[in-house]
């Protein structure tokens, strides 16, 4: 529940981004601002100083007050309004990713395993393969390929700096791992006694999934969906931070820690905050998992690897 | 006196309070004797059995009372000494035999383990041992068995891995927890008659749980019959089976199926179901079912009295 | 019989192989809109110089033949050469960073065992406890850590802000030293990227054991092991831990199959380690696909190798596979 709670916070504290910039920082999280100063306790503070060692420039460090609270990236944007506004597209990425994995793997599994024979083994051989296959080098690839050029696929046209191309990949990725339990699982259901004796009193086989099958696999799919989230979330902050997930202007959390690896040592705030709020959110999500998971099937063996 | 169970209670601490599951349970058991604890699930007899091994891990039970195990109170022992007990002189062999043997160990190995613990024997001692434990519960080729995983053995064969492992150390008392009820019923006699000869063999008095009134009649010298955490009756085997005093035995004789004679309706023979621990009511356990209920059944559970016959009811004089 | 086995296994693996192999070459070969020569070329290439790099590069080629003839560079003559780098050869490369990527997930590997051993088995046998409660929330942070983001808080700790103290004066700067060059060193660099890249495993692994311990102190088998007089840390550690261990084994299997095979790209490139993950993060930044090719089917080979080895070993620690088969 402390987990729900926390993910609440987290949900709305992005949402109120823009609010946040407009109000509390009063600037754009999104233009630089290499010549701006602000007063602090009563004196003018250059956003961007000179470094101690006497070369280029350092910006302004967190200032633990309305404006610049967390301080400046090496744009002189606000890292804190940066951060509400980057978890949006995190979280969105993760969210849809998610909705996209259970999606097509439930889909694929109930095909798999309520159809069985022929159509089965091909599915269950292709995702064997997608299994063996390194997830990390597949999306890292697809990535890198698409973000270099966008998408143009007959009719449909995405642009290489849209965030459904992140979307779409963390949610393909992790298909297998989330299919392959659900056809087990509906294989064992179709197999099950109440199926058969179903099948026996002669009920139409869509009514038998509709009744019997979709409940269950929708069930494995809820206590999934966190998890999965989770997953997706650290997946989303990786490829950013290679800079082949979400792209500039726009940012999320995986990418201002990007930004932040170049002022490591002189700003470690720029780096370190995006992280927490990273660590924050998955850890509220994997709990929330747990929960789930005790709520929905106590004996439940899900694993969702890494 | 081999065993003296005296007064044991055994509760659980739960979120409504606390539960009771067994009380006041005392009994006795000689050496070289079987005494038959009959009873429905749920009626604690397993529980009863646990708790002479000391192998309630629950740490929400709270077990009081007196287990004297030759003179000695178990349930005040220091854990060391207690493991030397458990394995050496009593033994317990349990319900599901499918189960109760570790997967990933041959079991020759798990039987050595057993001897290890308890004596000084080196391995190969050992081993030999455990085969002619095997070779004595009558099992063929006992050298080749031995190096069998359990799941490459049959149900009855893994019972009597288990009773050969519970014998390995030559336990004075030996506590069978359901031992034939997972097996089939040709196996079953066969798991008895072993039950029987080894006692002869070992000399062990051996505790039977057990819910099936046919095997009490074909094993146990004596009978304690449990009802909802209390004994109702207890005496000699042939005594309870023809003068039962208790409603509730003479209801239990009741439904065993006759081959001969009137035929019952096993399932109405005693109507309605036993309490749950939390719904007792506050006198005997067994009134709400009873036929020979009156007036202070209701208002305090009766006693279980007399020396070799015990009975707990206000009209045991009157059953028949 | 074993051998039909092993060549069944071994045939699954090549097709699995070659499937992979397909999949990456259409990946960045084939998928609409990408066009290798482009970016060979480079930006604003006039089309006689595309059609040139084109033809230079084999691009003009049917995709099957391009493909037939990068498989044949790649495995037959191991003669592939860059895209980016023209005359680098792509195989020595690969080789050349091995080691430093067994280095990093050996040590690892070892780190995370010991630890997650220890903290699941301690938590299993305190279950509900404090102390089996803290130590779970700290493995579930442990897993929800971008392990980028930790190695840079590492190498923040230890290379600028307390560097110059006696905690982490002895951590060499960051990089990579041979183990024949200079044991001591190579010991030294490596116990900061070890660390990093084992925190995460710890989580996952002590949460999965003692799940799977807590799970298995309730089977029959367990009360029957407590009755024969076994000690409480004979129980858990003989009987309850033996049969934990099967699953973390394969478990292991596949995460060191993958780390190897290029699943430690990100520690890599955050503590500057020339590893087969370096090596593929540098080509996908300038796209050179024969060294992506090589890379990817490098770590292909050790994920499936792993997937097959992890399956033999099953057979192995779990008799109840073998009375399966």
């Amino acid at each position: 529940m402390l987990a729900f709670a926390i993910l609440i916070v987290i949900i709305a504290a992005c949402l109120a981004a823009p609010w946040y910039a407009q109000n509390i920082s009063q600037s754009d999280p999104f233009a630089s601002n290499l010549d701006g100063s602000i007063t602090l306790a009563g004196q003018p503070v250059d956003i961007m100083q000179s470094a101690d060692t006497g070369f280029g420039v350092t910006p302004i460090g967190p200032t633990w007050t309305q404006k610049y609270f967390l301080g400046a990236d090496d744009q002189g944007r606000d890292v804190a309004a940066r951060i509400l506004f980057g978890g949006r597209n995190s979280l969105l990425i993760a969210a849809g990713a998610t909705l996209i994995c259970l999606t097509l793997a439930g889909l694929i599994g109930i095909v798999a395993g309520f159809s069985g024979g022929f159509v089965d083994s091909i599915l269950a051989r292709i995702l064997d393969i997608l299994w063996a296959f390194p997830v990390y080098l597949l999306a890292i690839s697809l990535s890198a390929v698409l973000i270099s050029r966008g998408l143009k696929l007959g009719p449909v046209t995405i642009d290489s700096d849209s965030l459904l191309i992140p979307i779409a990949i963390i949610g393909i990725v992790y298909v297998p791992y989330v299919a392959r339990p659900i056809r087990g699982q509906v294989l064992s259901l179709a197999r099950s006694d109440f199926v058969l004796a179903a099948v026996c009193l002669g009920v139409p086989r869509a009514r038998i999934l509709w009744k019997d099958i979709l409940p269950n696999v929708i069930t494995t799919l809820i206590v999934f969906a966190p998890l999965m989230m989770a997953l997706n979330m650290l997946t989303e902050a990786a490829l950013s931070f290679l800079s082949i997930g979400v792209q500039p202007p726009a940012a999320s959390w995986g990418t201002i820690i990007l930004d932040g690896e170049g002022l490591l040592y002189t700003r470690p705030a720029v780096a370190i905050a995006p992280g927490l709020a990273i660590m924050l959110t998955v850890v509220a999500l994997n709990f929330l998992g747990d929960g789930v998971r005790e709520a929905f099937d106590p004996r439940a063996k899900i694993r969702v690897q890494k | 006196m081999l065993l003296d169970v005296q007064n044991l209670s055994i509760s659980f601490r739960t979120p409504r309070g606390l539960l009771p599951v067994v009380e006041d349970v005392s009994f006795q058991l000689a050496e070289s004797e079987i005494l038959a604890i009959v009873g429905e699930s749920g009626s604690g007899k397993s529980l009863t059995a646990l708790s002479i091994m000391r192998l309630i891990t629950d740490p929400n039970a709270i077990i009081t009372g007196k287990i004297l195990f030759k003179g000695e109170d178990i349930l005040t022992l220091k854990e060391p000494a207690m493991r030397r007990l458990r394995g050496g002189a009593m033994a317990m062999i349990f319900q599901d035999p499918m189960t109760a043997l570790t997967p990933v160990y041959t079991i020759g190995a798990q039987i050595v383990e057993q001897i290890r613990i308890h004596t000084k024997l080196p391995t190969w001692q050992a081993r030999l041992r455990a085969e002619s434990l095997l070779a004595a519960m009558g099992i063929a080729d006992a050298q080749q068995i031995s190096r069998r995983f359990p799941h490459q053995l049959s149900g009855g064969m893994r019972q009597r891995v288990m009773i050969a492992m519970a014998l390995s150390c030559s336990p004075a008392l030996l506590i069978a927890d359901e031992p034939t009820t997972a097996l089939d019923v040709t196996v079953q006699a066969q798991i008895l008659e072993l039950l029987l000869k080894l006692r002869k063999e070992f000399n062990s008095s051996i505790l039977l749980i057990t819910h099936d009134m046919g095997i009490v009649a074909q094993t146990a010298d004596r009978v304690a019959v449990m009802y909802a955490g209390r004994i109702a009756e207890s005496g000699a085997t042939g005594d309870i089976f023809a003068h039962p005093m208790h409603p509730y035995t003479a209801g239990l004789l009741a439904a065993i199926p006759q081959l001969h004679g009137p035929r019952i309706n096993a399932f109405s023979a005693i109507p309605g179901a036993p309490p749950a621990p939390h719904e007792k009511p506050a006198g005997c356990a067994f009134a709400p079912r009873c036929a020979y209920r009156i007036a202070v059944c209701a208002e305090r559970p009766p006693l279980l009295h007399g020396p070799f016959r015990q009975v707990a009811c206000f009209r045991a004089g009157e059953v028949a | 019989m074993i051998f039909l086995v092993l060549l069944r296994r071994l045939a699954e693996m090549v097709f699995v192989l070659f499937s992979i192999s397909v999949l990456v070459f259409l990946i960045f070969f084939a998928t609409p809109g990408a066009d290798p020569a482009a970016r060979i070329a480079g930006r604003g290439a006039s089309p006689a110089t595309l059609a040139a790099v084109r033809h230079a590069f084999g691009l003009d080629q049917p995709l099957p033949v391009q493909y037939g003839l990068m498989m044949k560079h790649l495995f037959i003559t191991q003669d592939l050469t860059s895209f980016v780098n023209p005359g680098q050869l792509v195989i020595p490369a690969v080789l050349q960073a091995v080691p430093v990527t067994l280095s990093l997930v050996f040590g690892a590997a070892v780190i995370w065992l010991i630890f997650a051993v220890a903290i699941g088995v301690t938590a299993a046998a305190l279950r509900g406890s404090v102390i089996d409660r803290s130590l779970m929330f700290l493995a579930m942070a442990g897993v929800s850590m971008p392990v980028f983001w930790l190695g840079e808080v590492a190498n923040l700790i230890t290379q600028a802000r307390f560097h110059n103290t006696v905690l982490f004066s002895w951590v060499p700067a960051l990089g990579y030293v041979p183990l024949t060059q200079n044991p001591l060193l190579w010991f030294k660099s490596l116990v900061i990227p070890w660390t990093v890249l084992a925190v995460t495993y710890i989580g996952l692994y002590s949460r999965v054991l003692r799940a799977n311990l807590v799970e298995a102190l309730t089977e029959d088998y367990i009360r029957t092991a407590r009755a024969k007089g076994l000690s409480e840390r004979q129980v858990i550690f003989r009987h309850a831990l033996r049969m934990s261990l099967i699953t973390l084994v394969s478990m292991f299997g596949l995460d060191f199959g993958a780390l190897v095979g290029g699943g430690a790209l990100l520690i890599e490139v955050v503590c500057a380690l020339p590893g087969v993950g370096m090596l593929t993060y540098q080509a996908l930044q300038n796209l050179d696909l024969p060294f992506i090719m090589a890379t990817v089917m490098y770590g292909a080979i050790f994920i499936v190798a792993a997937n097959t080895v992890v399956d033999m070993l099953y057979l192995l620690i779990d008799p109840r596979a073998r009375g399966a088969r």
